[in-house]
């Protein structure tokens, strides 16, 4: 039996009264590609805060490889192998995409704050960077500050840093959205391709791009997951075509088209 | 692999580059400090240029915090002075030692001790201060500068009361055969330790250290889920601002062979606030120009008229509202308009700027001597040219008003049409 990445146990999430997770449990095995869809307001994007230690749980527990990590600092549990991106980009606007992406790496590479070091001689922090900035298709781009970079380029930047610092479990919050079609066509490809041989947790909303890369997928609304288990079996889940009305249902249906 | 280190290798600057940007600098530098003393600076020039150099250690080092760090602070000349105090006890200890460590401890190297106390007290203030960024942040620095000038007052064993602690640089071993007795070997001992410190502060800037500071003082969220801990980001970095505002306190207790607890007071640290802001703080040599110039204003302007501090206002309130980038910022800009050869656009506007600026500070500088020549002298007035400027001289009011009115409408049509052309 595989070892699960991830293990979330009766986890719950309250703002005051406003219970937002309402008692999750999922366990993502080590390797796999998860989606977790739902409706906005779902809860999706408060469940990454709660994995990647933005939030604290109000109850239950996260587990990652089966060490507790629920309520740890964010760069605790970054530093154990988890790392995430942001639904709206998180970049470091003043510094060019190479310094963006060295930012990522660096702790990785065992400089964490040190400062008897030249940054620019540390050659294999260089190299990881280009390497990085190679893979995700910006070497181009590494010199221009991250700030003057097209939209759809600083959703690529926030997904460079959120791997470049070779973590093993990767969550993406909707890495795809407001870009066009072929931009989400390019990104997908290279997100399949950074996160080979990685455990992927992807909150996404084109349901092409969900039914082609997930293993599994599972389904959030008001906070609980009613559905999970690979695409056919959810397509087929009459309580998901409930909770998808209308055009989200349709777009079920276009995922089995594609 | 070496297909991806062929590009790294594009992606760095070249060695050209770097000599250009990091290595060019630096030799100009050692150049000015080395060619000074030939042009035969006199006694007061020296007095001068020794000031100088502390206050660009000291600057530099507030803009560790202020500008790459993002931490406002009210009470940077804690450092200073506790570093300050540190090396005039030192000082001291090398007088009176007959053997041993002290006896043995040059005074050149005093700043060393300056830093490791400026260090000592950033790692210990910097503790509870670092807890938080932003206004906590700023109102705790505020809290501790009053704290600890308060305790400079009360504990008189170690801060020498008003009077404050003597010390003689004239004492132990010499090096680079220099006695320190005069200004001008004074001098010598500055320029080396001004080099030092600016050369070191630039270094730390090229550190993984140096870099995150930066990345926290823009997006401290996003600097925690790549693994670190913005908390002990900011503590190291005021530990390293402490340490160089302490090598400038060293610096200066041997220049000035006293240190009084008033050197720990809001007063210092309001003016290194001024010297880092008004030079620029965006850029590595920004606060070096406002240490500069404010020193210059500071011992030049207060000979000429009392009222320097109130033109020191009006220019921090002149930069923060039409040059935010401070000195600095000018200037680069007008390198920069050179080399993109727009020179002949950009200086329209300036020369307008320029007019306008002057206009209005004409106004304020006759408004300002009117001001305090009848405030200081029971009725004094002010009479440059043989004019007779009283407050009830309808000429004095025509003075003030007209170009100060004229200067703020050549700005303000200069600002509309420069929002007319981005529009
Ligand atoms: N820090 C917070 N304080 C209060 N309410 C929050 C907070 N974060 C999220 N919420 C609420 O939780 C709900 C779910 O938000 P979110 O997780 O962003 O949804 P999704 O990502 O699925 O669209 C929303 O109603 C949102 O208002
Ligand atoms: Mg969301």
């Amino acid at each position: 039996m595989s070892e699960n990445a991830l293990s979330l146990k009766g986890l719950t999430k309250s703002f005051g009264p406003a219970k937002i997770i309402q008692g999750v449990d999922l366990d993502i095995k080590a390797g796999e590609r998860h989606a977790i869809i739902g409706p906005n307001g779902a809860g999706k994007s408060t469940l990454f805060n709660l994995i990647s230690g933005l939030y604290t749980p109000t109850s239950g527990s996260v587990k990652l490889r089966g060490e507790e990590i629920g309520g740890m600092a964010p760069f605790k549990i970054n530093r154990k192998g988890l790392s995430r991106s942001f639904q709206v980009s998180n970049i470091f606007a003043n510094m060019t995409v190479r310094e963006n992406v060295r930012c990522g790496v660096l702790y990785s590479m065992g400089y964490g704050y040190s400062f008897l070091r030249n940054i620019g001689n540390l050659k294999e922090v260089s190299e990881k960077t280009a390497e990085i900035l190679e893979s995700v298709d910006l070497i181009d781009k590494a010199n221009l500050p991250a700030v003057l970079l097209p939209y759809a380029d600083q959703r690529t930047l926030e997904i460079a840093i959120t791997i470049a610092g070779g973590a093993d479990v990767i969550l993406l919050d909707e890495p795809t959205a407001g870009m066009s079609h072929s931009e989400t066509d390019r990104a997908v490809d290279l997100i399949t391709k950074a996160t080979e041989g990685k455990t992927l947790v992807i909150v996404e909303h084109d349901m092409g791009v969900v039914f082609n890369l997930a293993d599994r997928i599972s389904v959030l609304v008001y906070g609980e997951i009613i559905a999970t288990g690979k695409p056919e079996e959810v397509r087929g889940d009459p309580k998901v075509r409930e909770a998808y009305l209308g055009d989200e249902a349709d777009g079920l249906d276009e995922g089995d088209a594609a | 692999m070496t297909d991806i280190t062929q590009k790294y290798a594009n992606l760095a600057p070249t060695t050209a580059q770097k000599f250009r940007q990091r290595v060019l600098p630096f030799l100009a530098l050692a150049v000015v400090l080395a060619i000074i003393p030939m042009s035969g600076p006199s006694g007061t020039a020296y007095t001068l240029l020794n000031v100088m150099g502390i206050n660009i250690v000291f600057a530099l080092s507030y803009n560790m915090l202020l500008g790459r760090g993002g931490l406002l602070s009210f009470g940077h000349a804690v450092y200073f002075g506790l570093g300050g105090f540190a090396a005039v006890h030192a000082m001291d200890a090398i007088g009176s030692a007959e053997s041993g460590f002290w006896a043995n401890y040059p005074i050149f190297f005093l700043p060393v001790i300056g830093f490791a106390g400026g260090a000592l007290a950033g790692a210990v203030i910097g503790w509870p201060s670092c807890k938080r960024a932003g206004t906590p942040f700023a109102m705790i620095s505020l809290g501790i500068a009053e704290l600890i000038a308060a305790a400079g007052l009360m504990f008189g064993s170690i801060f020498g009361g008003e009077e404050g602690v003597t010390g003689d640089r004239m004492v132990g071993h010499e090096v680079f055969g220099l006695s320190l007795g005069p200004t001008s070997e004074v001098y010598w001992f500055i320029a080396f330790w001004t080099f030092v410190g600016v050369a070191g502060m630039f270094a730390f800037t090229r550190t993984p250290l140096g870099k995150l500071s930066e990345a926290t003082r823009d997006n401290p969220e996003r600097v925690e889920f790549i693994g670190y801990n913005p908390t002990r980001v900011r503590y190291l970095v005021f530990i390293f601002a402490g340490a160089f505002a302490g090598l400038s306190g060293g610096m200066a207790a041997v220049n000035y062979e006293i240190f009084t607890p008033e050197a720990l007071s809001l007063v210092p640290s309001g003016l290194v606030l001024l010297m880092a802001y008004i030079g620029g703080i965006r850029y590595f040599t920004g606060p070096i120009l406002g240490a500069i110039l404010l020193t210059y204003m500071q011992s030049m302007l207060s000979d000429f008229t009392e009222a320097w501090l109130l033109y020191l206002g009006l220019l921090f309130i002149c930069i923060v509202m039409f040059a935010p980038g401070g000195l600095a910022g000018v200037l680069y800009g007008f390198t920069d308009a050179l080399r993109a050869g727009k020179l002949g656009e950009v200086i329209g506007r300036w020369a307008g700027q320029a007019i306008g600026s002057a206009l209005a500070l004409f106004g304020m500088i006759i408004l300002v001597e009117v001001a305090v020549h009848w405030s200081n002298g029971f009725g004094e007035t002010f009479e440059p040219y043989g004019l007779h400027l009283t407050f009830g001289n309808p000429l004095t009011w025509v003075l003030i008003v007209v170009p100060v009115v004229a200067g703020i409408v050549i700005l303000r049509r200069l600002a509309n049409t420069e929002e007319g052309v981005i529009a």
